[in-house]
């Protein structure tokens, strides 16, 4: 396994989470400004690619994703903190 | 991190409106044996835990009683929907009413405020274990008693979910307790490093 791709996958992953928290927040307060939407909805979009991309090659992020057929790979390491 | 589900993991329904029961449901919110002190005990915990199998159970059981919290939340809402100062007065709770009115706090059914004191870590992860097992028994039998004193047969219901699932979180924690025993009676290096030697 390449850790070091892991690793990039990850922080391109964190990235664009962090763009769609931004806009998350923003929006709650400015529900109907459409910049702020179509901003949005095309973070989610390349999130959603990126977490495809990440959880085919390592497992999903989420404890209710794709985590194996064999074993279940959830478990494994590294965690967060251990990163 | 964690990520927001807009909804309940289990439907939380009410016949009518409780405040009495309310008062005592509460301590499943900020007692010593409720959600909030589960989620945060286990949560805790796993920074010290020595396999795989034990950070992704207090991962996942912590995260579940997250979710648990809301449901009691959610309850406590709907049973005091719409109540007034008399009722909540009615039903030896206007002390709640004065400080939050319809919000939620944190306390037991006597009103004690939640406190880490509830919980606890000891960086051993069969002592840590273990606590967690005995506070899945305590919340077990706080919801038996919380069954018993009320007729509601929706609120009956939501309880039976949660009791049920301490019983499932106290197998996976026995199940746990053993394979992390299993892995220091094979581990050479756990006591290793210091005056900590056994």
């Amino acid at each position: 396994m390449n850790v070091e791709k892991q690793m990039r996958l990850l922080r391109q992953i964190q990235e664009m989470e962090f763009v769609a928290i931004e806009l998350n927040l923003y929006l709650d307060t400015h529900p109907c400004d459409q910049d702020g939407l179509n901003d949005y909805n095309c973070a989610i979009e390349k999130l959603d690619k990126l977490m495809s991309e990440y959880t085919a090659e390592y497992g999903s992020l989420l404890a209710q994703g794709f985590h194996g057929c064999k074993k279940w790979l959830w478990i494994e390491q590294p965690w967060p903190w251990e990163m | 991190m964690w990520v927001y589900e807009k909804k309940l993991e289990h439907p939380v329904r009410v016949t009518c409106p409780d405040v009495k029961f309310a008062k005592l449901v509460i301590t499943q919110y900020g007692g010593p044996d409720g959600e909030l002190s589960a989620s945060l005990r286990y949560l805790n915990q796993r920074y010290s835990m020595p396999t795989n199998n034990a950070k992704a159970v207090l991962t996942d059981i912590g995260t579940e009683e997250m979710a648990h919290m809301e449901m009691i939340a959610a309850l406590v809402y709907k049973l005091t929907e719409g109540a007034s100062p008399a009722e909540y007065e009615a039903a030896g709770w206007a002390g709640q009413w004065v400080q939050h009115d319809h919000g939620l706090f944190w306390t037991d059914a006597n009103g004690i405020p939640w406190s880490a004191k509830y919980i606890a870590c000891l960086g051993d992860p069969i002592t840590d274990l273990v606590e967690d097992m005995a506070a899945e028994q305590k919340a077990r039998t706080t919801y038996e008693h919380l069954i018993a004193a009320t007729d509601d047969p929706l609120v009956k219901g939501t309880l039976r979910f949660l009791w049920e699932r301490e019983v499932v979180h106290f197998q996976r924690f026995g199940e746990t307790l053993n394979s992390v025993q299993e892995w220091m009676g094979k581990a050479k290096h756990v006591w290793e490093g210091g005056a900590m030697e056994k």
